[in-house]
């Protein structure tokens, strides 16, 4: 397959007209999950779920044995060991299982594309270099075929983020159920995502140099058009360099609220990234960062986390040092990070949706390079979550949190390991895609 | 591997000896490997789980590596006194891993457009390239996939064209040359491709642009290798008067047709693989694997009927459509109904962890309820490979008398948490994980990547 996936393919962005500034639906969105994670009333009636007997990996805490954890509709109420259990509650036996929150991949594109090359099912990003206003929740098919093989590996949620040249728009954090967008979509957007390596340089007129004057120049336009509204519309400004739509969802990230997540790599990449963050005094989070392990004290002075690749080693002159020991590098530096699969995906590289799940492949390759156990299991759990400001919510088994949690036969990084029950929003999860449809039909052959 | 012409190709002669002047260039040796396995005094490892890929795992086991051959394999194998003590407690041991598709050289680090070299994309018929004329040994990836325990590869060029040129066989060694790295022997196999790819790519250009054009593609290049080989070996049989014209292009063919040239064809859907073993059929000759296969599963009675490998992912799905229908358990479906699997890499990432790959596909079999023994999925990148590339007699298992081509794992190699620890190539110990004195550090790496280990 290589000539045309890899290196000659084309990357079509397929969407071509942007979203208008806000949609109503997004409120919608809030008041529904705040309410109740499933729409039709039956389904509310109260359900109490105990998984029962296992090791319980809170991630947020030390290890449980013999624990227990229980759910009441889509929150966990307790975790412990000998907890008492409510008559009428479903019990999960998980007696020799191992039991942690569900697993979340920080920058993923499941939903965005179905097949990515050479069919019309890919919504991740658009043609504009500037993209700040567009959000990929419109583009999210929540019927795709990649979200049942994702959950049945134990991934519950993800960010599903923009691919894009340059400034590439915005992410949501998501949990992988539910027939709509709203039913899926827990925080809308969640980050901004911005490239600043050499696949952004086009954007720049053909140099870093140029690609980050001009994020420079957004950001200064965005803080001036906030400073003036009332003379901007009645057109008493000097022209500003993107549309008003792009200027104000600048305005949270502006503001620090929205995380912006920068694609960078080399190290004067990361240094660029980290120079524009302190003269902006922005809350950005870096992805790729696979140089980061040369500068792994000063992103971690800077306090700012990576979402990091850890089987990402090959030298291109765009990440020249990548090496199998970033991710425990720049952990034992103290940085946050977590782990993807396929972040800092620049032009070259496929989007991240079908391999999604390789989170656990990547996390326990970075155990064998360095990288401490509990720290590996909070980079696809809390840390991804805390990062994407969603920690109060997700990524840990804690009373409150959202009950997404997985029971594996093993340790959930081993190739060994069966995933034996998914629960999102304290719902059991059929174990059944259109990949184990396929199996049963093939199974047995026809007679020839 | 003899020439298409050549029934015995002759040493490379000095230019200037008479026996030169006697031959023409198709009876000459063509670009003979130059390597040379290094020297090492015996090395017995001992007291190491084996697994040999024949069926047999030993337990506190030793084998002996002498004069680049393993040597002994078994309970109690008494070393030599010169031997090199190796203890394997808490380890396991390995052949070394072979891959069957591989574009490390031709697609090489850094990834510019000096080094994409792997496809010549100029028509769908290209058989007369060989990929070791593109091969670049100062590829950075190689040291990785040596790293991951990788000690033989075949390097296919890429899959643009229907027939994409012939590929070479490379030990995973340093060398100044291709020739240096090029396994001694090894013959050759040609690229086909079906489906979309070149379809893509000359769908525009004259074609073709559909399955069938494909088809008609194959058909008429074949028929004119009958043509021209049936030419060739007439007048080989006596070689008198004028020979016929050396066309590179048919002479791979012919050797096809002649069975010299082993057919690797990157194949994904079920129903285009039936096409290609009736067309192989039609020609009269085989096809020695099917590459990707995605949807082998679907045909895996067929496969195993008429001894087709496949050489497949673990678990690459859904890339493009004729992807679509990737299962995890397609390796071990195939093997369950006799069919010869191999896990292959396509893949500068996958090449350093084929045992994780091979882990992949033999446990989503187990859970599917289809019982893979260990040594079955160690076959899918040891023996079956070697099968693959023509070189079953000589590597792929731990057996007396064959190359002494060794991984030495921390632990099971089909945990995620393994890692090879020491790669011994004919018996010479080429990477030691804790010695970075021995890790080979390409021309490319210097000054620009950091030595591993070490700082900037």
């Amino acid at each position: 397959m290589t000539v045309i996936s890899h290196r000659a393919g084309t990357r079509s962005s397929v969407q071509t007209r942007r979203r208008a500034v806000v949609v109503s639906w997004r409120l919608a969105v809030i008041v529904a999950i705040a309410l109740c994670a499933c729409a039709p009333v039956r389904l509310c009636a109260q359900q109490v779920i105990a998984i029962v007997g296992g090791r319980v990996l809170p991630v947020s805490g030390p290890a449980i044995e013999n624990g227990t954890v229980l759910i009441r509709d889509s929150l966990i109420v307790a975790v412990g060991a000998g907890i008492a259990i409510p008559d009428g509650a479903i019990r999960i036996d998980a007696r020799g299982k191992i039991v942690t929150p569900g697993f979340i991949n920080a920058c993923s594109q499941i939903g965005l594309v179905e097949v990515p090359n050479g069919t019309s099912t890919q919504e991740m990003g658009v043609r504009d270099d500037v993209a700040a206003s567009f959000d990929v929740a419109e583009g999210i098919n929540p019927a795709s075929i990649v979200i049942p093989v994702t959950r049945i590996a134990g991934i519950t949620t993800a960010v599903i983020a923009p691919v894009g040249r340059f400034l590439a728009g915005r992410s949501v954090f998501a949990d992988l159920t539910g027939g709509t967008i709203e039913q899926m979509i827990v925080r809308d957007p969640v980050a901004m995502h911005v490239t600043l390596d050499e696949s952004s340089r086009e954007a720049g007129e053909g140099s870093r140099a140029g690609t980050l004057e001009r994020l420079r120049r957004l950001l200064t336009d965005a803080r001036a058009y906030a400073a003036r509204r009332p003379l901007y519309e009645r057109r008493q400004m000097r022209d500003l360099s993107a549309p008003q739509a792009d200027l104000e969802a600048l305005q949270p990230v502006l503001a620090g609220r929205l995380p912006l997540v920068i694609t960078a790599n080399r190290v004067f990449d990361i240094r660029n990234a980290l120079r524009i963050a302190r003269e902006f005094s922005l809350r950005i989070v870096l992805s790729g960062a696979a140089e980061g392990w040369e500068m792994a004290d000063e992103i971690a002075r800077a306090g700012v986390p990576v979402l990091v690749e850890p089987l990402q080693n090959i030298p291109s002159f765009n990440r020249l040092g990548a090496r199998y020991e970033n991710a425990a590098r720049l952990a034992a530096a103290g940085v946050q990070i977590a782990i993807v699969s396929g972040a800092g995906a620049t032009a070259e590289e496929t989007s991240t949706a079908h391999g999604a799940l390789l989170i656990k492949q990547e996390a326990g390759n970075a155990v064998s390079y360095g990288l401490p156990y509990d720290q590996a299991l909070r980079a696809v759990t809390l840390a991804p979550a805390q990062i994407m400001g969603m920690g109060e919510r997700y990524g840990s088994l804690q009373p409150g949190r959202v009950a997404n949690v997985v029971v594996w036969s093993g340790d959930p990084f081993e190739f060994s390991t069966t995933v034996e029950h998914v629960l999102i929003r304290g719902r059991e999860i059929t174990l059944a895609s259109r990949q184990t449809e396929l199996l049963e039909r093939y199974r047995t052959l026809p007679p020839h | 591997m003899a020439s298409a012409a050549a029934t015995a190709a002759v040493r490379p002669s000095r230019p200037d000896s008479l026996a030169y002047h006697d031959t023409l260039s198709f009876d000459r040796e063509q670009y003979p490997s130059t390597y040379h396995r290094r020297l090492s005094p015996p090395v017995l490892i001992r007291n190491a789980t084996i697994l040999t890929a024949t069926g047999l795992e030993i337990e506190h086991g030793a084998i002996l590596l002498q004069d680049g051959r393993i040597q002994a394999v078994g309970t109690d194998v008494a070393a030599p006194p010169n031997a090199i003590i190796v203890d394997g407690t808490g380890k396991f041991v390995t052949p070394g891993l072979i891959d069957t598709h591989s574009h490390l050289g031709v697609y090489a680090a850094p990834g510019t457009f000096g080094e994409d070299n792997g496809n010549e994309a100029t028509s769908p018929n290209t058989a007369q390239v060989w990929a070791e004329h593109s091969f670049w040994p100062q590829d950075p990836q190689l040291p990785l996939a040596q790293a991951g325990g990788v000690t033989t590869i075949q390097v296919l060029p890429g899959s643009a064209n229907l027939i994409g040129g012939r590929s070479v066989t490379m030990h995973v060694v340093p060398g100044r040359t291709a020739q240096d790295m090029k396994f001694p022997g090894a013959p050759y196999g040609v690229k086909m491709a079906c489906g979309e790819n070149p379809r893509r790519v000359y769908g525009s250009r004259g074609g073709p642009s559909t399955r069938m054009g494909n088809m008609a593609g194959y058909r008429s290049a074949f028929i004119a290798a009958e043509r021209y080989r049936r030419r060739w070996d007439a007048w080989n049989r006596n070689r008198t008067g004028d020979p016929p014209e050396r066309d590179l292009q048919l002479e791979t063919l012919a050797d096809v047709l002649r069975g010299r040239i082993l057919v690797q064809n990157h194949c994904y859907r079920a129903d285009e693989m039936a096409q290609m073993m009736d067309l192989a059929r039609e020609f009269g000759f085989h096809i020695r694997s099917f590459h990707h296969a995605v949807e082998a599963y679907k045909i895996a009675d067929l496969l195993a009927r008429d001894s087709v490998a496949v050489s497949v992912w673990a678990d690459w799905w859904g890339f493009k459509m004729e992807a679509f229908d990737g299962l995890e358990q397609n390796a071990a479906l195939v093997s369950r109904a006799g069919g010869r699997v191999v896990i292959h890499s396509d893949d500068e990432h996958g090449i350093q962890r084929l045992n994780q790959e091979a882990a992949k596909a033999m446990w989503s079999g187990r859970r599917a309820g289809i019982a893979i023994t260990r040594n079955e999925a160690l076959r899918w990148v040891t023996a079956n490979p070697a099968w693959v590339i023509g070189l079953d007699s000589l590597i792929g298992t731990l057996e007396p008398g064959k190359h002494a081509d060794v991984v030495v794992w921390n632990g099971d190699p089909f945990s995620v948490y393994a890692r090879a620890e020491r790669v011994y190539v004919d018996g010479a110990l080429m990477y030691d994980r804790n010695d970075p004195a021995t890790w080979w550090r390409t021309d490319f790496e210097l000054g620009n990547v950091p030595a591993a280990g070490h700082d900037r």
